[in-house]
């Protein structure tokens, strides 16, 4: 079986290491802040200036001026910082962020990532997401494997504009984990009950499988 | 000590100078932290061929958003622009011309233009169309973009406690780029929920000391939020 959201976010967390400081993108990367392994403590990184972002608010916490990078409504954990824009890009530009979250719509096996623009349909920008990419020290992808047709989205190239070259180490998609380095996709693990053929056939770009390729395990 | 009392009492005052043509650079981060009662006012005022520089162009009907109405701005920079039907139309139509920029990027060149850098070299944007026609460099291994500072002719920026010198407190994650916003405007008008008298705002705990600021005015704010997202406990 396919993963679901729910299980990419839980495969993702446990890539946190503790004393972490982590931005997590929109989407599925968010849904990785419910599964913080126990036991760790890692603290998470909002890049409209606010590092210790805790859980949406109550009624009553709610406040116009406490939003995260979605512009949702959010609230800080004890402990948290709030800084400036400039400030915050600092930290993610400087490397200081150890982890970074995102989606994409293309990966390929140079490492190379297109997340924010599909020529022909509207425009809406990058955001903070070339910073991002270009400034985290590790950077994991969560996406499908392939789109809704079928069409894989781990290429040799990647066809649509680009967010960042070379920066995506490692991949976790709905079907796998995969590691990008020198210039191949590397199999590390597949999602229970899915086959290395499926995979296989689901990667357009070079795919090195060496070895036996455990499924991933959830606890 | 006249020179130093910069609180002015009417949004005419505030905006006073903006000409049709000007570059103004605005603070906040979606609906957060924008100075509403001087977006109403240049909304009042109808000045055009306005470039803005903002991380977003608010929403249809609020913020920015409102400033597209009459068509008032022939060019945006922005790092995000998603929020808005007729921005989009407008885009798309070619009313309206658009420079995107990473929010990052965004943030430096501001920090850049108030602390006069003429411009910087980040990783941020490499081999991407925001590199394009635009000068790299590698540096230990490492490519590189040339990234141009912006300055305005003014900057509008929201803050939460301003004394008659101009010295600033934000509040909250509503700091986003107004304390950049702040150094890059050669006239900065900052909206405030509260002036207090000097020696109220503990000196080193100022976000913007007020050497940036030229005018302060006490606003009102409708405070919307753009993704209201609570938790049941």
């Amino acid at each position: 079986m396919a993963l679901s959201r729910e299980q990419v976010a839980m495969r993702v967390a446990q890539e946190l290491q503790d004393g972490y400081y982590v931005n997590l993108g929109i989407g599925i990367p968010t849904l990785v802040a419910n599964y913080v392994p126990a036991g760790i403590e890692v603290m998470l990184q909002s890049e409209n200036g606010l590092l210790g972002m805790g859980p949406y608010p109550t009624d009553a916490e709610l406040d116009a001026d406490m939003i995260n990078a979605g512009k949702e409504t959010v609230t800080a954990i004890k402990g948290a910082a709030i800084f400036s824009s400039a400030e915050s890009f600092a930290m993610i530009r400087g490397g200081h962020v150890d982890l970074t979250v995102l989606g994409a719509f293309e990966v390929d096996q140079n490492g190379n990532i297109a997340s924010w623009m599909i020529p022909g349909k509207l425009i809406k920008g990058m955001g903070g997401a070339m910073d991002l990419v270009a400034g985290a020290q590790n950077i994991v992808v969560t996406m499908t494997h392939a789109d809704k047709y079928g069409n894989s989205k781990l290429l040799n190239d990647c066809t649509l504009p680009l967010t960042g070259v070379g920066c995506v180490k490692k991949i976790v998609t709905d079907l796998a984990v995969l590691e990008v380095r020198n210039g191949a996709f590397h199999l590390l693990e597949r999602a229970p009950g899915i086959s290395i053929e499926e995979i296989q056939q689901k990667t357009a770009g070079k795919l090195v499988v060496d070895g036996d390729i455990p499924e991933m395990a959830f606890s | 000590m006249a020179g130093f009392n910069k609180v002015v009492h009417s949004y005419e005052d505030a905006m006073a100078g903006l000409q049709d043509g000007m570059t103004v650079i605005a603070g906040g981060f979606g609906l957060c932290g924008i100075p509403e009662g001087l977006i109403a006012q240049i909304k009042k005022m109808g000045t055009t061929d306005l470039t803005v520089v903002s991380n977003n162009c608010g929403v249809d009907g609020f913020g920015l958003g409102i400033l597209l109405e009459d068509r008032q701005i022939k060019k945006m920079v922005a790092s995000y622009v998603g929020e808005n039907a007729l921005f989009e139309k407008q885009l798309l139509s070619g009313e309206l011309e658009v420079e995107l920029t990473p929010q990052g990027t965004l943030a430096e060149k501001m920090r850049a233009g108030g602390a006069g850098i003429p411009a910087f070299f980040t990783a941020t944007g490499y081999g991407t169309p925001v590199a394009e026609g635009k000068e790299t460099r590698e540096i230990n291994g490492r490519h590189y973009v040339l990234e141009p500072a912006i300055t305005g002719d003014f900057a509008i920026i929201r803050a939460w406690k301003a004394d008659r010198y101009g010295n600033l407190v934000f509040r909250h994650t509503s700091m986003n780029f107004n304390p950049m916003a702040a150094t890059a405007g050669k006239i900065t008008v900052v909206e405030v929920e509260e002036i207090v008298e000097p020696g109220e705002l503990e000196p080193s705990q100022i976000h913007t000391p007020g050497i940036y600021v030229q005018r302060v005015i006490k606003g009102n704010f409708e405070k919307r939020i753009e993704r209201r997202m609570v938790r049941q406990d």
